[in-house]
């Protein structure tokens, strides 16, 4: 299979919804000629034109408003928001009403509609441009949340987020624009609340998503080194969540590491520790234990960065611990 | 400048008649449901526009199949001027399983798409951005509709109201933002909430036309919505419309507006009441008899009543759907 990276990914995803359906276009900041600040964008303004590609003002919330506003009335909307940190300008259009709107309306309308974003620590961009914030779009009824880890997965779900009744909040991770996978050239989708298997194991298994697929892979690697066998479950989507398939695989393994790059309060991670622990506390051999990020601000300086979010050994010491 | 006898002179007896039964039915309609909230029928968050009907009423006499009308919470007049079904309505306001919202939603929340409804809206200034992505759909629709977007005093010194006028403006959306200016942001006055005296000057920000009138008069609203309209309709952008205005009750059917003195209020009563004087119009100008008057209010009392009806003899949401719809 062909190897591209997950930026390349995403752009195809987008390329082949909007040649298939006219109702696709594009709206956010610095995505005409500039191409995005991560570059996913790039030929698509000539490729399309400024009428389906559509260049705004920095003006987030009235980016998703106006992605909702044309989701009600006929069009299919990916609306980019730079950072996922300045998400925070459009939590009212995002929360109060794209994930309120069919509800409000008896199931009657719906608001088909995808917002882009990323999040992640690991550029030095500290505080107001390396957020998780998850939690906060996981924490909303009426939104579905996309957190790719490959290549492949990123095109399949977000083709699946493009076509889906929304609205959808599709979170990135920036450092993964760069990594490559195989990607197929034929189409495919990937469906939303199927979690993956990344790596088979009996010993532990790990749940983890996005970036911290990459570093619970390689502490796999590590560990089966020492003979310990780890699975790794990456959901691919948190809302719908696949909850059956973590829990079968801990009542496999009996242990659970939960990985986070968000900080550990209030957490994604410590819901699933939760969820998890309702349903198979009777096959745990130890406590559920989460590896996440500490609660702080990112800071800018690298050793601080790096001590900020779980690393590889992170996990690699959790995982002893609990055998 | 809208030279509003030409105007008007392209409004027929027909529309003028149609104006003063949508002003009736609107005031009614509002009347009835504040009875029915203080009898304890209905609950929640009931904001009247009582004083204000002139504004939905002519702006939607401007408005063709395919428009659409982004509202606000106090919004009841904009849903009945743009044709929503009152014993819809009124299910809603009730809670009940027939209402727009299936009784999801309440008094802030219909919406109705078979009439370009996109709905209520329960955050000040929130329905503001959709406006723009309703022009864009709009534009690239290229059918000529265009998109009616309603908000208060106070909602336009929001940070949204110069984020989606910019990027209207920007893009030529045909967009026609409509400032019903109550002189009242729950209970602060607009002399110490908007910096500028007519929030319709600020529409020089945008580079777009802006008319500042009197909303009591639905002829005046019509004249200024329908220029605007045809602005929009010809590719040439927003407007903005600020028409001042008064609501004769408080924010919400539990505030007794001790804030605003009972001279400022009666003045408004006895000279902007908008049904008062428009009854009174068209009584002048021999377009319709007083028997006609009370034909058209009886009328409209039996179809409240039968709105009344129906939304008390509609079942209520049930419980197991409700549960059902819940994913996870």
């Amino acid at each position: 299979m062909r190897e591209i990276e997950y930026r390349e990914a995403i752009k195809e995803a987008i390329i082949e919804e909007m040649d298939s359906d006219r109702r696709v276009f594009l709206i956010g900041e610095e995505i005409g000629v500039y191409g995005g600040s991560f570059k996913v964008y790039r030929g698509l303004l000539d490729r399309y034109g400024p009428e389906r590609v559509i260049n705004t003002p920095i003006a987030e919330n009235t980016i998703a408003g106006a992605a909702i506003g044309a989701a009600l009335t006929g069009y299919r909307p990916v609306a980019e928001i730079m950072a996922i940190d300045f998400t925070t300008l459009a939590m009212d259009q995002i929360v109060n009403h794209a994930a309120k709107i069919h509800f409000l309306s008896g199931g009657n309308v719906n608001v088909p509609l995808v917002i882009r974003t990323q999040g992640g620590v690991g550029k030095g961009v500290a505080a107001q441009h390396s957020q998780s914030l998850e939690a906060w779009f996981y924490h909303v009824p009426g939104l579905k949340v996309v957190m790719p880890s490959t290549p492949y997965d990123a095109k399949g779900l977000l083709k699946t987020a493009i076509r889906d009744d929304g609205p959808v909040i599709f979170i990135e991770h920036k450092k993964l624009y760069s990594v490559k996978g195989g990607v197929p050239e034929e189409e495919y989708t990937i469906p939303f609340g199927k979690a993956e298997v990344k790596r088979e194991g009996n010993d532990i298994t790990i749940f983890a998503y996005s970036n911290m697929i990459i570093k619970s892979l390689e502490a796999a690697e590590e560990l089966s080194r020492h003979g310990i066998s780890c699975e790794i479950v990456d959901p691919r989507t948190l809302v719908p969540l696949d909850i059956n398939l973590l829990v079968d695989s801990v009542k496999k393994t009996g242990r659970l590491i939960v990985v986070s790059e968000a900080c550990s309060r209030g957490s994604v991670a410590s819901d699933i520790s939760a969820r998890v622990t309702e349903r198979a506390f009777e096959y745990l051999k130890a406590p559920v234990k989460i590896v996440a990020g500490l609660n702080t601000p990112i800071p800018y300086n690298s050793t601080l960065e790096r001590a900020s979010i779980p690393q590889v050994n992170d996990i690699i010491e959790a995982a002893k611990k609990i055998l | 400048m809208v030279v509003l006898s030409d105007k008007e002179a392209a409004l027929s007896d027909r529309k003028k008649i149609w104006m003063l039964e949508k002003l009736i039915e609107i005031r009614k309609f509002e009347e009835k449901a504040i009875l029915l909230y203080r009898a304890g029928k209905i609950w929640g968050y009931l904001h009247p526009c009582i004083g204000q009907e002139a504004i939905p009423v002519g702006a939607c006499c401007a408005i063709k199949k395919g428009d659409y009308i982004i509202s606000n919470h106090r919004g009841h007049g904009h849903c009945i001027a743009a044709g929503a079904d009152i014993r819809k309505m009124m299910a809603e306001l009730f809670g009940k399983s027939t209402g727009y919202c299936g009784g999801r939603g309440g008094s802030m929340h219909i919406i109705d798409m078979e009439h370009g409804i996109l709905g209520q809206n329960g955050i000040v200034g929130g329905g503001i951005p959709l406006s723009v992505g309703a022009g864009l759909s709009c534009k690239m629709d290229k059918k000529g509709s265009v998109t009616l977007c309603f908000f208060g005093d106070g909602a336009s010194n929001n940070g949204v109201f110069h984020e989606a006028l910019n990027m209207s403006a920007l893009f030529k959306l045909p967009v026609i933002y409509i400032c019903e200016n109550n002189m009242y942001a729950i209970s602060m006055s607009s002399k110490d909430s908007v910096a500028c005296v007519d929030i319709g000057k600020r529409s020089c920000a945008y580079g777009i036309p802006g008319h500042i009138i009197d909303g009591s008069n639905p002829i005046e609203v019509y004249g200024a919505v329908s220029e605007a309209m045809e602005l929009a309709r010809g590719g040439g952008g927003p407007s903005l419309i600020e028409a001042k205005t008064y609501r004769f009750y408080g924010h919400h059917t539990n505030d007794p507006a001790e804030y605003r003195s009972s001279k400022e209020v009666e003045y408004y009563k006895s000279t902007k009441d908008p049904v008062v004087n428009f009854k009174r119009k068209l009584l002048e100008e021999k377009i319709i008899t007083a028997g006609g008057i009370q034909e058209i209010e009886n009328k409209l009392d039996r179809k409240i009543e039968e709105a009344v009806t129906f939304a008390m003899d509609s079942p209520e949401p049930e419980l197991d759907e409700f549960l059902k719809e819940i994913k996870e």
